[in-house]
């Protein structure tokens, strides 16, 4: 085997230093896995590998031969044939799928541009891959794992020689993660090689080649052959595990923090192509075919089969239980999440502590005790360019005051939640912006679960990039609030999250609830099987 | 919200790369002139800041209105709205405040004449403001095309009104406002500069401590600065933003105490005319930070003072080029100064999500 690159980086930002001659060698035809807690450098490191950003000092060789650092960008990387799928996406918004894999080459018919052969290219390497993808679905309407599978096929179609991934599984369902590694795996043996950063000591295992561990900004070890995922562990923490703690039995019959009766959201989440499975290619198919009329406004008056993107959802969360909602990412739980905060509109009712919350917006839910972690802390989750204490605070006049700021109390605040979670740089005046993934999202943590008299907890994707310390104190988190009397509803695309988590699982599908395991039977050796069945709609009752 | 020191840093080393700048291209331009650049710059120093008390006076007077066509520009941009609307809601503030010191009697006490027009003056900004606001939130009318044809619309409405009432015997300017009405003068050699400074200084205090220290000051940052974020924690964005279009037409109709009360006494057809864009240079100049806005305005007036003071040497509009050289370098300024400031982290830029296909 030859080696494709051979790498050695320093890279600091003011006050920061990022990689400290980071090392990462990868042989060509590989996988090799890049693995470490957030912030010890491996997205800059796979970002200056993609040309994205500029390296100060160090050595790159691809294939042999010697890169100019300095003249290492995204074009000349492109010219090597790098592409990088990364954690927050990079295709332009308002363009189609198909439009952004054409960009900058955009391919012609008599003069005209002429998009459908490479739609149609894209929909069949998708449907090979198993990654379903809809080419003409609008970038800013895919859920974030669809996007992600827009992506990876388009780098692909691009001829990727050499494929970075970003963290590609956190936003995928477990069997979707699976179809990737597989795909992974083939696509080592037609010859890609291929990058993935990752937190998951499992993937790395099913998948790997090789692995780098970065810590602290420096290579710390390198494994190759079958892994011990122990040893990739203490390397990467430095030490052993935090211990999670055990699962605190279900509650019983205790009061109702959260109930849904019949909670339906309009819209459309046609753009989404549902269980991005080969096993589902046909019904997709089918499905795209008529959005594909819709757009043509063909079939105007045929019934849309999925005029709704959340249709009558009933469901209840006891004070003190953790309830799951599993399902891949798209099927309605963004819309779910949405209706229950009152950031978007819904049919139904949704209570909190026995009390209708008709018509109550969301500064009033949340004043009524209710806590949201947003799906995306970049989007909606975090202003970025505020400082930690700021977006610890924001909207919690039961901390600044209700008009003029107590800037003591919002300092001791800041401290402490900084503290508690162990928020890195400890410093309330950081900006938020300049934080890694996890430490982001630990902010996101702090301000909401909080909250003074907390009846329910919504937590979307609340791990989602997040290295394993932090996992384990965010779910400790939410767990504290659900033993404090809190009813906490997570959505999560990460079943293993939810099956370590919660005493009960409910499975969405296309806007519905399509099954739910509790207790014992969600304890049950087959439980993650049959959960991940019905995520895919390939099975009856789990 | 709290800016962190390498902010601070970053906005001074961007203005202080655009000073020079202005410097370099506005010397060059009098050597295009023929003029020897030093002695005209000295000349400009001298005259307006150290031996006419005049020019000194009319650079506060300048800077009176500047500073607040500023803040208004600035508190619309700090809830994400580009206010364009400085010139008809300093027209109305004109318009309101000479209609109501004319109504007066002439002998109407000061203590009930001056807050009475200053509050006038201030509702009439308001009133654009929250149309504009008003129909961006309810109707998503982009501000700045509103903002632009209801310009047009006040100063054709002021200039109607002029016609059909208020102008006096074929002149172009109205009845005088009410003794009581009218705000002392400062001296400085006869200049128009007037106790309004005050008012505009008071407004920048206030306006820094909103933005500093209240939690509506945070809640209108978030909302300029992300508002899925903001709606998010329960912040209503669209009322933030239409509250903040009212006070940006409230600070700009303010600017007419300095016209109306401070200087003319009287409506006059093209009053305060121009001071509404160039508030926009004042805000950018002074990176959107009230103190910063003052010391912006001193040196847009300067320049415009200045420019009168050494109108012998080099021509009035080589100065008046000279403000547009300063916004330009401002403008341009920015992206070259954050190059060499902090860089996020883990975290790309935002640019860096948006550009190209992976």
């Amino acid at each position: 085997m030859s080696e494709m690159i051979r790498a050695e980086l320093d890279k600091s930002y003011p006050g920061c230093r990022v990689l400290a001659g980071a090392q990462l060698a990868v042989e060509a035809g590989t996988v090799h896995a890049l693995v470490g807690e957030n912030g010890a450098g491996k997205s800059t490191l796979v970002k200056i590998l993609a040309g994205i950003v500029p390296a100060d000092r160090g050595e790159l060789m691809l294939g042999g031969a010697r890169m100019p650092l300095a003249a290492w960008d995204r074009r000349a990387a492109r010219r090597a044939h790098i592409s990088i799928v990364q954690q927050h996406g990079a295709f332009a918004g308002s363009l189609s799928v198909v439009e952004n894999a054409v960009l900058g080459a955009e391919p012609t018919k008599r003069g005209l541009l002429d998009l459908k052969p490479t739609a149609a290219a894209l929909a069949a390497l998708g449907d090979k891959l198993g990654l379903a993808i809809d080419p003409w679905a609008r970038v800013d309407r895919l859920s974030l794992g669809a996007a992600q599978r827009a992506e990876i096929v388009t780098a692909l179609h691009l001829g990727a020689k050499l494929l970075i991934l970003d963290e590609p599984t956190a936003v995928l369902a477990p069997v979707e993660v699976e179809g990737l590694l597989r795909m992974m795996r083939e696509l080592a043996q037609a010859g890609t090689t291929i990058v993935f950063v990752t937190h998951k000591l499992d993937e790395v295992r099913a998948a790997a080649d090789a692995v780098t561990v970065l810590r602290a900004a420096k290579t710390v070890a390198t494994f190759t052959g079958a892994a011990d995922t122990a040893a990739i562990a203490r390397a990467m923490v430095g030490g052993e595990l935090p211990v999670q703690t055990s699962i605190t039995a279900p509650a019983s019959e205790a009061k109702i923090a959260l109930e849904l009766r019949g909670l339906s959201v309009a819209g459309d989440i046609v753009t989404e192509p549902g269980p991005g499975l080969a096993t589902h290619a046909a019904a997709d198919r089918a499905l795209a075919q008529v959005a594909v009329d819709l757009r043509k406004g063909r079939a105007k008056a045929t019934p849309d089969p999925r005029a709704h993107a959340l249709e009558s959802i009933d469901l209840t969360v006891r004070a003190g239980e953790l309830v799951g909602v599993a399902g891949v990412d798209g099927n309605g739980q963004r819309e779910l999440a949405l209706a229950i905060a009152g950031l978007a509109p819904y049919t139904g009712t949704v209570s909190l502590a026995g009390r209708d919350l008709v018509k109550r917006t969301p500064h009033q839910r949340l004043a009524a005790g209710l806590a949201h972690v947003p799906e995306d802390r970049q989007r909606g989750g975090l202003v970025l360019d505020a400082s930690v204490a700021d977006n610890l605070t924001l909207g919690r006049i039961d901390i600044t005051g209700r008009f003029r700021i107590d800037r003591a109390a919002v300092a001791r605040f800041a401290d402490a939640r900084i503290a508690e979670l162990d928020i890195r740089p400890a410093s309330r005046d950081a900006i938020v912006r300049s934080l890694s993934g996890g430490n982001q999202q630990k902010v996101v943590i702090g301000r909401e679960l909080s909250r003074p008299h907390l009846a329910a907890v919504l937590a979307v994707q609340p791990t989602r990039g997040v290295d394993l310390g932090a996992v384990a104190r965010i779910h400790d988190q939410l767990r504290a609030a659900a033993s404090a009397g809190a009813g906490v509803l997570v959505i999560s695309a990460d079943l293993d999250e939810l099956l370590a988590l919660c005493h009960r699982v409910v499975v969405m599908l296309r806007g519905r609830i399509v099954g739910e395991r509790a207790g014992d039977e969600l304890r049950a050796d087959d439980a993650r099987a049959a959960l991940g069945e019905r995520m895919t709609g390939a099975r009856g009752a789990a | 919200m709290i800016a962190s020191s390498t902010d601070r840093d970053r906005e001074a080393l961007a203005v202080a790369i655009a000073l020079l700048a202005s410097l370099a291209i506005g010397s060059a331009l009098m050597l295009v002139a023929g003029k020897a650049p030093g002695h005209v710059w000295w000349l400009m120093v001298q005259r307006t800041l150290f031996t006419d008390a005049y020019s000194l006076g009319q650079v506060l007077y300048k800077a009176t209105a500047l500073v607040l066509t500023g803040l208004s520009v600035s508190v619309a941009l700090d809830a994400g709205l580009f206010n364009i609307g400085g010139e008809g809601m300093v027209i109305a503030g004109v318009v309101a405040c000479a209609i109501t010191g004319a109504a007066l009697p002439a002998g109407t006490p000061a203590v009930i004449a001056i807050p009475l027009c200053i509050a006038v003056s201030a509702a009439a900004g308001a009133l654009i403001g929250a149309v504009i606001g008003v129909m961006r939130v309810w109707r998503n009318a982009h501000e700045v095309i509103t903002s632009i044809m209801l310009n047009s619309i006040v100063s054709g409405v002021a200039l109607w009104l002029g016609n059909e009432l208020l102008f006096q015997n074929g002149t172009t300017t109205g009845p005088p406002i009410a003794p009581g009405a009218e705000l002392p003068q400062l001296g400085f050699g006869g200049s128009s500069a007037n106790l309004s400074i005050v008012l505009a200084l008071a407004a920048v205090v206030a306006l820094w401590w909103l933005r500093s220290r209240t939690t509506w000051g945070q809640a209108l940052l978030a909302v300029g600065r992300d508002p899925a974020a903001a709606r998010a924690t329960g912040i209503s964005v669209g009322r933030v933003q239409i509250y903040a279009m009212i006070a940006a037409g409230a600070l700009a109709g303010l600017a007419a105490t300095n016209f109306v009360m401070g200087h003319k006494h009287a409506f006059e057809e093209g009053l305060g005319r121009g001071v509404g864009f160039l508030g926009i240079s004042a805000a950018l100049l002074g990176r959107m930070n009230p103190f910063g806005i003052v010391a912006a305005s001193l040196l847009l007036g300067f320049l415009s003072s200045g420019g009168l003071a050494v109108a012998q040497e080099v021509p009035k509009e080589l100065t008046e080029m000279l403000q547009g050289v300063v916004v330009l370098a401002v403008a341009s300024a920015g992206p070259i100064a954050r190059r060499y400031g902090r860089a996020p982290k883990d975290v790309p830029a935002d640019p860096a999500r948006t550009t190209g296909v992976a």
